[in-house]
């Protein structure tokens, strides 16, 4: 490895006092356990997220930059008495959380991109088999291994079609330390609720970014869990269309015994291959979903009111746009911001809003236009309206200022 | 076979629901079911309490027919899946079903880690050699110059041995036999289900519309007086002369053994980490 | 007030995200808000890196400093590369056992040999980290000083806190010191 000439190295690290993953020591955990205000990172907050939701039972297999979850999880589980599981890779990090979820345990997986598309198949299993479980996902620079420490949001699409087939998703995108612990809590309980894989995206920068964060009291935190059958075990079926979509869930060993297979199946759960019980399972996939976008989606609006140009950004860069949010008005330009908590389902209405509202929309996104080509697709209504791509993809963050730049280039 | 066939269909089969099955005639995965019922009707375990688990393939259809908690998952990962159930509920019985392709090409690298950590599982491989379900592909146990789809000029490949496979990777319950000896392997299962820990019976078993055909094996009797005349148990291999034991399938507990056991010792840890003030 | 940015930089090994750590648990003891980002991977493995350090007492949005109220280099590179982001009323502390040419002739420019101060007075350049922290925060006053010694008692390993906290009230003196 040549270095530049220049200048005159630094020396070698002798010693172990700045590994750059800083460990965790038992004493900061306690001050988190006594819900301190505290300095946190986005990784800890989800992993006590997790926690708070009733989380007991975490596979993963460890990959940059997600790894601090694992970590966490693997000292406070046995403490819980859940279960800590390092399994041999992805693949059976969501196995093993599908099959303990359908034991009865809320379970939980954390991962990058890599490690993300190994589980796709397994996504696509929680999905059709209606199994409740969460995969966060915090996202480096692909594609493949890309830059493991590097900052990115190109798993945008791959969360809502990564897995093959049609099959709605719930996902959702924290941009602050707390936000990470609230929407984990989030992602649990709509697993719960709904009966499906939730993901939870989280930025790089995020994932390891350290912020002051007090956890609520364990009495202020709203806690869903699965609906259990109260009917006799003859009567029960596993996905009871008579139950608005989100029946009742039996785990194994509870007297229900019944079956679960990634094939197309019928209301018991037994494979069908009759083109009306496909279409209706296929139905009830996705009405559980697009039936209740109003309970799903949640979006921040940020000085929109009169707004005239509006950015729409998720996550990190949400952030850099909310400083450019200020920095322009302080111009005088009437900018707002709206940013989804739930990227998938889509909150179109709300975009659509925008787009009649506003004359410009900005996107500035760390990826190739993963977000824009969705806002260009509700975009076809008002051939009119402006849109101005910032897009990077080189490890770098977008700051206020190259948004404002480029706003100001475009309008 | 003493216990009425009726009765014991009655209560382990899902008979007014999903039958006629999907295997052909002539296949062996219907008597090995017929063993793993039989074992399970005699060791007094409520049917609550056992979960089947398996993959993708003919084998892996199995857990629809029985009555128990059944998992049909993706291929090759039933052993991963089963791993998520047990760790959850230790007390369960989690019985894999899985076949050559599902559990030792595709599902191999999950075979070898959960026979490492020992979790107390029982695999039961049921192995005819080839992909039936898909028309008769090659597996990693396709003999060396048999025919397949995608060998039509013969398997220039070994083949896997899956019980040395299990054994060199730990598992502290190895047995093999074949569909042939069906008190063998109703016998085998019952002391796999009751081994504290990483159990696998490898089945050896006939699949006379695919495997048989393509390789003329003459049809599902032959196939099974194969397995009948072919197969040497254990204790027979010493007196045997080795030219006698020459592409002989050797039955029998190949490795019975105690271990620690996942489960219990992931409880002990948490005894021990709760002891030190964790709080329950 | 509002965000107060501090950019620490240097090269892998020299402790600079444990002293961003240190310093953002410390504003956090003063009840400010803060956030505390880094750049690590492939590149602080003798590469450089650096801690940013945002304190505001409003809600900080963008998290990475860009436009530094305070820039402490511990590298001639690290210098070099984030010199003139620094604000022009902003503080440069430079260490010139690494950093020998200053592209930049300004007020506000502290520049001690920090290393060689602490392989001299400490034994090691194990506590630079600390020792040029303690002088940032005694010249800059971003946080208070008993949080700094109460943030370091809580971060460090238990047997490293007492060298530390000697470390630190080297930077303290060095910074009362200066220009005397």
């Amino acid at each position: 490895m040549k270095k530049t000439a220049t200048t005159k190295s630094a020396p070698k690290p002798k010693t172990k006092a700045s590994a750059p993953k800083q460990e965790t020591k038992l004493e900061e955990l306690q001050a988190i356990r006594e819900r301190k205000t505290v300095l946190m990172q986005g990784n800890e907050a989800v992993a006590y997220g997790a926690l708070d939701a009733g989380c007991n039972f975490f596979a993963g297999y460890p990959i940059t930059p997600s790894t601090e979850i694992a970590e966490i999880l693997a000292t406070e589980l046995p403490r819980r008495g859940g279960v800590f599981v390092q399994m041999e890779d992805e693949i059976a990090s969501i196995c093993a959380i599908t099959g303990a979820s359908l034991a009865g345990a809320k379970s939980l997986t954390a991962t990058s991109g890599p490690g993300f598309s190994l589980m796709q198949e397994g996504i696509g299993f929680a999905k059709i088999t209606e199994t409740p479980c969460v995969v966060v996902n915090v996202q480096r620079v692909g594609p493949s291994t890309g830059m493991p420490t590097s900052c990115a949001q190109g798993d945008i699409q791959q969360s809502r079609w990564g897995s093959h087939g049609d099959s709605p998703a719930i996902v959702l995108y924290p941009d602050s330390v707390k936000e990470c612990y609230e929407l984990t809590i989030r992602a649990i309980n709509l697993s719960e609720k709904y009966r499906t894989c939730v993901i939870l995206l989280l930025d790089e920068v995020l994932g390891h970014m350290r912020e002051a964060v007090r956890l609520p009291d364990m009495a202020n935190v709203r806690v869903i869990s699965r609906i259990k059958p109260t009917v006799p075990p003859h009567w029960y079926k596993h996905y009871d269309e008579n139950q608005k979509y989100l029946s009742p869930l039996a785990s194994y060993g509870e007297g229900y015994r019944f079956h679960v297979t990634g094939l197309t199946h019928d209301q018991l759960g037994f494979p069908t291959n009759k083109a009306t019980e496909a279409a209706d399972m296929m139905e009830r996939l996705r009405k559980k979903i697009t039936y209740n976008i109003r309970d799903l989606v949640q979006i921040e609006s940020y000085k929109m009111e009169d707004a005239k140009i509006a950015i729409f950004a998720a996550g990190i860069v949400a952030r850099a746009a909310k400083s450019a949010v200020v920095m322009a008005r302080k111009e005088g330009i009437p900018v707002g911001l709206l940013r989804p908590l739930t990227i998938w389902p889509f909150p179109d209405d709300a975009v659509r809003k925008m787009l009649r509202d506003v004359d410009v929309v900005v996107v500035p996104e760390l990826n190739q236009g993963q977000l824009s080509r969705e806002i260009q697709r509700l975009v076809k209504d008002r051939s009119d309206s402006k849109l101005i791509k910032i897009q990077r993809v080189n490890g770098k963050l977008i700051s206020p200022t190259d948004i404002l730049r480029k706003m100001k280039e475009g309008i | 076979m003493a216990t009425i066939p009726q009765r014991i269909i009655h209560e382990y089969l899902r008979h007014d629901k999903k039958f006629p099955h999907v295997w052909c005639a002539g296949c062996s995965n219907g008597i090995v079911l017929g063993s793993i019922i039989r074992a399970l009707a005699g060791m007094d375990i409520d049917r609550d309490d056992i979960v089947m688990v398996s993959g993708i393939g003919c084998s892996s259809r199995m857990p629809v027919y029985v009555d128990f908690n059944t998992l049909h998952t993706l291929h090759g990962r039933s052993i991963a899946y089963a791993t998520g159930v047990k760790l959850h509920k230790p007390h369960l019985k989690v019985i894999v079903i899985t076949g050559d392709g599902d559990c030792t090409a595709i599902g191999g690298n999950h075979l070898i880690h959960a026979a490492r950590r020992n979790i107390d599982l029982t695999v039961i491989l049921i192995n005819n050699n080839i992909y039936g379900m898909t028309g008769g592909q090659c597996s990693p146990t396709t003999p060396h110059e048999a025919i397949a789809t995608t060998a039509p000029y013969g398997n220039i490949e070994p083949d896997f041995n899956v019980c040395e496979l299990a054994m060199g990777a730990g598992a502290s319950y190895v047995a093999r036999t074949t569909a042939f000896h069906t008190q063998e392997t109703q016998n085998m299962v019952k002391e796999a289900i009751e081994h504290p820990g990483f159990s696998l019976i490898e089945v050896v078993s006939a699949c006379p519309v695919i495997f048989g055909r393509l390789n003329k094996k003459g049809g599902a009797p032959q196939m099974m007086k194969d397995m009948r005349d072919n197969s040497v148990p254990l204790a027979a291999v010493e007196k045997l002369p080795p030219d006698k034991l020459e592409g002989k399938i050797i039955r029998g507990v190949l490795r019975k053994e105690l271990r620690p056991e996942f489960c219990a010792q992931y409880a002990d840890l948490v005894k021990r980490v709760q002891a030190k003030g964790g709080e329950a | 007030m509002n965000n107060y940015e501090i950019r620490l930089s240097g090269s892998g090994g020299q402790g600079l995200i444990l002293a961003g750590i240190i310093l953002a648990r410390a504003a956090v003891l003063d009840k400010r808000r803060v956030t505390q980002t880094q750049s690590y991977g492939p590149e602080s493995r003798g590469g450089s890196s650096r801690a940013d350090v945002i304190i505001s007492d409003q809600e900080i949005y963008f998290p990475e400093a860009t436009n530094f109220d305070c820039l402490l280099a511990l590298t001639q590179e690290a210098c070099d590369k984030y010199l003139f982001d620094l604000r022009d009323t902003g503080t440069l502390i430079i260490d010139t056992t690494y950093v020998k040419n200053l592209a930049l002739a300004a007020e506000n420019t502290f520049e001690l040999p920090f290393t060689d101060i602490a392989i001299e007075k400490l034994g090691s350049p194990i506590t630079t980290n600390i020792l040029s922290l303690a002088f940032l925060v005694k010249i800059t006053g971003i946080v208070k000083e008993a949080s700094l010694k109460q943030s370091i008692a809580e971060t460090v390993k238990p047997a490293f806190v007492a060298l530390n906290h000697q470390a630190m009230q080297l930077g303290f003196d060095l910074a009362e010191k200066y220009g005397k």
